[in-house]
């Protein structure tokens, strides 16, 4: 398992970059707890 | 029948007072941090309406420079003076703050504006000499009230202040005493959101030297919603602007779908004319006064002017085939669809990749892909990249995955098939639809074949989906004129009398034998 095993994350993606979703299913997948997942859109 | 870009209008409005005001970054932090560094440090870093001209992003967008020009000038561009600082340019104008005013109380129809009478008497006449104000417009306008009416309806009676240099001139009554879609601050967004998109439709139908009852229906694509308690977003931008705008044979209906949205109104509007619904249809929209000074802190922070004073809008005329502007291609469309996912490579390769694969083309096909097209300037500083770059490199890495560009070749993409942004983020505004005017002139001029608009839209921000959104079209040079399904071209048509003249001579001559 990689460093975020067993970790809390917090998600915030950018609709221009990689979106929330993505993050998560990465983070989830790398054993990650996500309390908070969102994506914002900055401009 | 195919339908074509008959032309196309863009205009900016310098509304320092309403970033200060209005803007929702400033809004916020008035609530939650009134007697913030920030407040206090912005009004310092307003541009005067002289600076906004000479701004390098503005001129192109009215199409006084070019994005060439644009890209060949180190950034950044906010410490760069350019050497046009012109206020109308071929596309449209950067209208300063003083007449937008008055063309707000032009467009209200319910006496909600009220302007102090003496800022009427010192501005009247500048709009009246504004080339695309008609008497109509003009007509419009009343002799204002006293200044101390308007304080009175601003500490009073809820009304939304209106300033220039920071001094009360205006206000925006409320149009309900309880209902808050129709409080005056909604009166307020929606009011210079109709406005800058009367400003626009006027400049579009100008540019394509149509006239005004040509037009049959317009599109708002904006992002604002009008509407009451009953029916919040009901509308209708698109109809209460072309009535401002003297366009008497349009009816109209507006598009949503955040910064998506002008690309999907696009779509809709080629469609509208190539069905034979409408011959002619504009779409349009107004700014937004929500997204004034959105990256303001970090311009601030960073000791930068606000770069986001400016509110934007645009308006394209589509039209059916004169054989000669360039047609808007309904067979390759690509769409983010429900099932597509959100990943940035399913992103572009739903927006990008698939329609050009069911043409059998290939991405260096296109000569020319616009994208978002906010300004990096903005953006930068504020931490948010370079939009149109990224995109440019998430397009050419696909290129390079389907062999169709060498890996070493990946930063050339961007220069060769890529442009560097320079319109306001004002969220919608800025996705896509900035080329199209330039697109035009370029496809007419033989000098690109293909052009790809993409807009994306960034649905979860209305909470009702996580999905994202986006779709795209290509804008092609025009292949001639055509006629009805079964009928026969004009260049069939004379070979056919050519050939039949030449039976005929021949049958004379035969007989003189």
């Amino acid at each position: 398992m990689g460093i975020l095993a067993g970790k809390k994350v917090v998600i915030i993606g950018d609709r221009d970059g990689i979106p929330g979703q993505a993050i998560e299913a990465c983070a989830k997948s790398a054993g990650a707890e996500v309390v908070f997942s969102s994506t914002e859109c900055f401009v | 029948m195919k339908s074509v870009i008959k032309g196309a209008g863009y205009i900016l409005v310098h509304t320092p007072d309403m970033v200060l005001r209005n803007g929702t970054t400033q809004t916020t932090e008035r609530i939650v941090n009134p007697d913030s560094e920030y407040l206090k440090e912005l009004p310092s870093h307003l541009r005067s309406f002289e600076q906004a001209l000479s701004y390098w992003p503005n001129q192109v967008y009215i199409g006084n420079k070019t994005p060439d020009e644009l890209s060949a000038v180190e950034q950044p561009w906010h410490d760069k003076v350019c050497d046009v600082n012109a206020r109308n340019g071929k596309f449209g104008q950067i209208m300063p703050q003083e007449e937008f005013l008055l063309l707000m109380q032009s467009c209200d129809v319910f006496d909600l504006v009220k302007l102090d009478k003496d800022f009427v008497a010192a501005h009247k006449a500048a709009l009246a000499a504004n080339p695309l104000m008609d008497e109509t417009i003009m007509a419009r306008i009343n002799d204002g009230v006293d200044g101390a009416e308007i304080a009175r309806l601003v500490s009073e009676e809820h009304s939304e202040g209106l300033y220039d240099h920071d001094k009360l001139v205006g206000c925006v009554n409320r149009a309900h005493d309880i209902d808050v879609n129709l409080s005056a601050h909604v009166m307020h967004e929606n009011l210079v959101s109709k406005a800058s998109s009367v400003l626009a439709l006027l400049s579009a139908v100008k540019n394509a030297g149509i006239d005004k009852n040509e037009v049959e229906y317009v599109i708002d694509c904006a992002e604002e919603a009008c509407g009451d308690m009953n029916q919040r977003g009901g509308g209708n931008f698109a109809k209460s602007a072309a009535e401002i705008a003297g366009l008497m044979s349009a009816t109209g209906s507006d598009c949503r779908g955040f910064c998506a949205a002008p690309a999907h109104a696009m779509i809709e509007a080629a469609a509208l004319v190539a069905s034979g619904a409408y011959q002619t249809v504009v779409v349009t929209a107004g700014g937004c006064t929500a997204k004034l000074g959105m990256n303001g802190k970090d311009h601030v922070k960073k000791g930068l002017p606000i770069l986001e004073d400016m509110i934007g809008g645009f308006a394209v005329v589509v039209t059916r085939n004169d054989g000669v502007n360039p047609e808007i291609n309904l067979d390759l469309l690509g769409r983010h669809c429900v099932g597509t996912g959100s990943a940035p490579q399913a992103v572009i390769s739903s927006l990008v990749t698939a329609p050009l694969d069911r043409a059998g083309l290939k991405i260096t096909d296109i000569d020319k892909y616009s994208p978002e097209m906010q300004n990096p300037d903005i953006t930068k500083p504020a931490g948010a990249g370079d939009v149109p770059l990224a995109n440019y490199k998430m397009i050419a890495a696909l290129a390079v995955k389907r062999g169709e560009i060498e890996k070493a070749d990946l930063m050339k993409f961007p220069v060769e098939h890529g442009l560097t942004g320079w319109a306001p983020t004002q969220g919608h505004i800025p996705s896509g639809v900035p080329y199209i005017g330039f697109a035009r002139e370029d496809l007419l001029a033989g000098k690109l074949n293909r052009v790809m608009i993409v807009g994306k839209g960034s649905l979860f921000l209305g909470r009702m989906t996580n999905l994202f959104d986006g779709v795209s079209f290509v804008i092609q040079k025009n292949s001639g004129e055509e006629t009805a399904a079964g009928g026969v071209s004009e260049e069939q048509v004379k070979s056919l009398i050519a050939k039949a003249m030449k039976e005929f001579a021949a049958t004379l001559l035969a007989q003189t034998d």
